[in-house]
């Protein structure tokens, strides 16, 4: 599959598990998809080790698109995208935007086949 | 500055201590203007540090360095794992296997240029950075052990006054001001137990 591939980061299973569940209902299997939401121990929290697991879940050809809730999850995103393999790491994006809407934003535009850019592009609109 | 392995486990494990050891304060900072985890993941990142000894301490100190910095980044969470551990992968990555104190000036500065990239802030947001380029100055400008201790404590309590600009204490805006910033404290903490350790191990 060469659609953009879209993963989930909350600070909540639950939110991110959900977000996920809502962006399948409207994009079907045709996006690549992964969350992870929690702490190592499974408390309220991101990390770095889950987001990895989860970019390489949702990996696709054409990039991967990040939706995070608040800093901690960003922060850690992009520390995540720092450790992956060169040749992958301008091909993971974290997007500006809300974490539900912004997921299913971008997996939408992702389903019609649309570039990273165009889909971080999407996602990120509705800050504008 | 050379550190025998004995030196290396003695810092590592002043390090955790303190923070291990202030863990209940440190989540009390943060329930002010955080989320209140902060306590909690700066003691499981320095548990699991603490875990890896005493393998870690058979590291030369740059690779050290770097694997507790990795250690932080994947179990610390929250956005204090990447920031502290960036500043010790970084640190590790410019520090010689025995450095001078001109090689520790260049390496925490560049390891503190890491931080603000990573956390795209500067001084002045109440963040750990408050403490560390003030740190940094009294190290540079030729400071002793307990002069740079000392400015490890009052940078942190500089920040009580200030308005979180980055963050999750930024949400507050000036209800922010009046608290100190627990990843500060946190820092000053760590710099507080390493030149103490190190003021023991090396007479200069």
């Amino acid at each position: 599959m060469s659609n953009v591939g879209i993963v989930i980061v909350s600070h909540s299973r639950k939110i991110a598990e959900g977000a996920a569940d809502m962006v399948r209902q409207m994009v079907g299997d045709a996006v690549p998809l992964a969350w992870t939401g929690g702490d190592v121990d499974g408390g309220l929290g991101t990390n770095v080790a889950g987001i990895l697991e989860a970019i390489e879940t949702a990996w696709s050809p054409a990039g991967v698109a990040i939706l995070v809730d608040l800093g901690g999850a960003e922060t850690n995103s992009e520390m995540a995208v720092e450790m992956l393999p060169e040749d992958r790491r301008a091909r993971v994006l974290v997007c500006n935007a809300p974490v539900v809407e912004g997921a299913v934003i971008a997996a939408t535009e992702s389903s019609g086949g649309s570039s990273l850019a165009a889909v971080k592009r999407s996602a990120e609109e509705f800050y504008a | 500055m050379s550190l025998d392995r004995i030196a290396r486990e003695r810092l590592v494990r002043a390090l955790a201590a303190s923070v291990i050891s202030h863990a209940d304060e440190l989540t009390s900072l943060d329930q002010a203007i955080g989320d209140g985890d902060h306590g909690l993941n700066m003691k499981r990142g320095f548990e699991a540090v603490l875990a890896a000894l005493p393998d870690l301490a058979d590291k030369s100190l740059p690779e050290m360095l770097k694997a507790i910095g990795m250690t932080l980044v994947m179990k610390v969470g929250g956005a204090s794992g990447p920031l502290v551990g960036t500043f010790f992968m970084e640190l590790g990555k410019a520090l010689p296997e025995r450095p001078s104190r001109a090689d520790l000036v260049a390496a925490t500065e560049k390891a503190i240029e890491a931080v603000k990239a990573r956390g795209r802030s500067e001084e002045g947001q109440k963040t750990l950075l408050d403490v560390l380029v003030p740190v940094h100055a009294v190290l540079a400008a030729g400071g002793d052990a307990r002069a740079i201790a000392a400015e490890a404590v009052q940078a942190a309590d500089r920040t009580t006054p200030m308005q979180a600009i980055r963050g999750r204490a930024s949400f507050l805006g000036e209800r922010s001001i009046g608290h100190m910033d627990p990843g500060a404290r946190s820092v000053s903490l760590l710099i507080g137990a390493a030149v103490e350790t190190l003021a023991f191990e090396v007479n200069t």
